[in-house]
């Protein structure tokens, strides 16, 4: 009888801890909003505009899921955060996702205990140099001087890389990427090394970027990731399949111009309709309404066109899709079924 | 009679000759660079050649800083503009302006924040100009605090004037128990009943006030704050606060009473063996974690919780230096005037002891102050956080000098005001011979 009654104590305690751990996705309908983790302040991935209005890649997909869960993209509220404060905010509940050019890797999956969504942009470290410098390959930087920021991992990367080359370097310690740009351009370093988009978005911002370049070789792999907690699968799944859904899209060919047509009357596409709820009930399964991926895709687009607004190479920044094309055009970017 | 001075000598001026000016060579300016700029081979050349040094500077920096830039909207703009030429790129300071001042506060608001910064100044001249200006008015500055409050937050008129109740409370308990029990018990009594005011009472009617008169201004997300609002929001309550915390502190240091005197001690020696990042990470990351899930502790008020109690720790140490100062005679003199020992320190110890520490005191000041800017950390918007912030942006991605340059020379005219405010107090409380 004893016995009995400890596990039965035992599975309602297991129930409402499931309960508890299960209601992001309660909370953020409760609260009107979501909140969303970004960068304080990283050229085409998150900036606040002059009126004060959060822009950029990562700070898209936060609207594209609170366009699925609300129907309205600027249902978020932005919280910056830095390297150091990311981890523990979305640890402590404060934001509910962190879509924060994080890179998934094995201990933050496992160690720090947290669920990583679906790869929003595949980056790799890369080296910038000046034309004048003579090289054509990051094999020939022997010797070389070279601008690191300490403290990230790209630090170990760049140790891996040029030990494994059997090649010897100085590293010029900096701070933040701007005291990289400075350093780089007094000449204090002979190379950069930082993230390729990062790169690339320094050589843009230089008065003659045509006199820099990105040398070929990626040394390491950054798949950039939006993530959640462990232990709440639910919201998990609302939020990786609100990036599949931009992916499939881009992949369907709806965009923001055709997604009304499209989703007025079922068409022949029964992935499309499905999708976009015309047909099938995937909405209900995630918790949403019907109209949950119409309504995250409207906000800004399908992956494709938020990656060209934001940092494509009709922007500033000027990013080729490279790894980020889809699978269909030789890229990464392939989204799971939707049935 | 031979030795008289008629008799040796010839001549005896009896009317003294009208003062002359000194020769034109050794007055004006030419007199002045005379003396210090070329007294000898070796100062004119250093003399030169440093001139040199600095003509050649202006030349590079002048040209740089009076670039006709000001109504560009992107660094772009301005590099067409300026063609090649070195030049800075001001348009960032004309768009960003209002997000350097007031951070994320909603535009149509910023009467608020700058209607409290004039308050602010209407609130402190009583304290920082005494001659000058009524003494009534320190009842403003009493009460001022919690207009900022009101002010810069929004929301119901209720909450802070129930705060400010508390105070009421606690005034009118302290007088009335006073007369029936000794000071310290009073003083205990006072704060008790405060704390059931503020923790018991004021929650149960604030509400109810607040839903049948809800006089108030829209609230304001301490989210939104940032820019130099932030750092003088944080920088000022630090500095008014740690200034009596800091004396009780300083104070409690040299008490009798050992168990005061160990938690001053460890109180002061904690702080001050934390770097204030340290503290800084608490406040944003370590208390979210302990907090219960779902708390909602404002962040502004946490790091300003921690800014005063860095910020006291100082101030104590520099006060206790004041008090060391004095010398020994003054406590026997207080003594034998048959003070006690609050009348001693409030006539006699702390008037002497704080004006010895001015220079302490309010390098501290300028110290919190500057400290401010590491807020941007922890993420919180000050002006070096939203240089950051504003550099992302596309169309200034690039721009370095032209912000810092900004943000240095606002942050120096409040620094070197304070600098000045102090030496204008040292001179006045001069009473020495």
């Amino acid at each position: 009888m004893k016995k009995t009654a400890f596990i039965g104590a035992l599975t309602v305690a297991g129930l409402m801890a499931g309960a508890a751990a299960a209601a992001t996705l309660d909370d953020v309908k409760a609260r009107g909003k979501l909140n969303c983790g970004v960068n304080t302040g990283l050229a085409g991935f998150s900036a606040p505009n002059a009126s004060g209005e959060w822009e950029g890649f990562d700070v898209a997909m936060c609207r594209a899921v609170a366009g699925a869960i609300f129907g309205d993209g600027t249902a978020v509220e932005f919280v910056p955060t830095t390297g150091k404060t990311r981890f523990t905010a979305l640890a402590s509940g404060e934001v509910d996702m962190l879509s924060r050019v994080t890179t998934w890797t094995f201990s933050r999956d496992v160690d720090l205990k947290f669920s990583f969504a679906a790869v929003t942009y595949y980056d790799g470290q890369g080296f910038l140099a000046p034309k004048s410098l003579g090289v054509s390959s990051a094999k020939e930087l022997d010797g070389a001087t070279v601008c690191i920021q300490t403290g990230t991992t790209t630090e170990l990367n760049l140790a891996d890389f040029f030990r494994k080359n059997n090649m010897s370097y100085e590293p010029v310690p900096v701070e933040t990427n701007a005291e990289g740009q400075q350093q780089y351009l007094a000449g204090a370093c002979d190379v950069y090394t930082t993230d390729a988009s990062g790169l690339a978005a320094t050589r843009a911002t230089f008065e003659n970027p045509g006199d820099h370049v990105v040398l070929p070789e990626i040394i390491s792999k950054e798949p950039l990731t939006p993530l959640v907690r462990h232990g709440d699968d639910e919201w998990g799944d609302v939020v990786r399949q609100t990036m599949f859904a931009l992916i499939a899209a881009e992949e369907l060919g709806i965009t923001s111009a055709n997604i009304d047509a499209l989703s007025a009357t079922p068409g022949n596409n029964p992935e499309i309709n499905r999708l976009l709820g015309t047909e099938g009930n995937l909405g209900e399964m995630l918790g949403l309404s019907a109209d949950w991926a119409k309504n995250a895709i409207k906000v800004g687009g399908n992956y494709g066109e938020i990656f060209e607004t934001t940092i494509g190479e009709n922007t500033a920044i000027g990013l080729a899709r490279g790894l980020n094309a889809l699978w269909t055009d030789g890229g990464l970017q392939y989204a799971p079924p939707f049935r | 009679m031979s030795n008289t001075h008629a008799d040796t000598v010839l001549f005896v001026r009896d009317t003294m000759l009208p003062q002359q000016d000194p020769p034109s060579s050794t007055i004006g300016a030419i007199g002045w660079a005379k003396e210090n700029l070329f007294s000898g081979w070796i100062n004119s050349i250093l003399t030169l050649v440093s001139l040199a040094f600095v003509l050649f500077l202006l030349a590079g920096l002048l040209p740089w800083l009076f670039s006709p830039t000001w109504s560009m909207n992107s660094l772009t703009e301005c590099r067409e503009l300026l063609a090649g030429d070195h030049g800075a790129c001001w348009g960032v300071i004309r768009e960003r302006w209002p997000q350097l001042m007031f951070g994320f506060y909603p535009s149509e608001m910023y009467w608020r924040p700058v209607l409290t910064i004039v308050l602010l100044f209407v609130a402190i001249a009583p304290i920082l100009f005494a001659e000058r200006v009524p003494s009534k008015l320190l009842g403003f500055t009493a009460i001022f605090p919690f207009v900022a409050v009101w002010l810069l937050w929004g929301g119901t008129i209720w909450g802070p004037l129930m705060a400010l109740l508390g105070f009421v409370v606690a005034y009118f308990v302290f007088g009335l128990a006073d007369k029936y029990l000794t000071s310290a018990l009073a003083l205990i009594a006072a704060v008790v009943s405060a704390l059931i005011w503020w923790g018991l009472i004021s929650p149960l009617i604030e509400p109810a006030l607040s839903s049948a008169l809800p006089i108030g201004l829209e609230t304001v997300d301490s989210r939104q704050f940032g820019g130099f609002m932030l750092s003088i929001t944080i920088g000022v309550t630090a500095i008014m606060c740690s200034l009596p915390i800091g004396i009780l502190l300083a104070l409690g240091r040299q008490s009798d009473l050992p168990l005061v005197k160990a938690i001053c001690v460890g109180f002061i020696e904690f702080i001050r063996g934390v770097p204030l990042i340290t503290l800084l990470f608490i406040a944003s990351t370590l208390l979210n974690i302990f907090l219960p899930p779902g708390t909602n502790f404002d962040i502004i008020l946490r790091v300003m919780i921690m800014v005063t109690l860095f910020a006291s720790a100082y101030m104590a140490e520099v006060i206790r230096g004041g008090l060391a100062a004095l010398p020994k005679g003054q406590y026997e003199g207080a003594d034998s005037l048959g003070l006690d020992y609050w009348q001693a320190q409030r006539l006699i110890i702390m008037p002497q002891a704080l004006k010895i520490s001015i220079p302490g005191i309010v390098s501290t000041f300028i110290g919190v102050f500057k400290d401010t800017t590491l807020v941007s950390i922890i993420s919180m918007f000050d002006p070096l956080g939203l240089a950051n912030a504003i550099r992302a942006d596309q169309s200034w991605n690039g721009i370095y000098w032209e912000l810092f340059i900004f943000i240095g020379v606002v942050f120096f005219i409040f620094c070197f005001s304070m600098s000045r405010y102090s030496m204008y107090l040292e001179r006045k409380l001069q009473t020495g011979h």
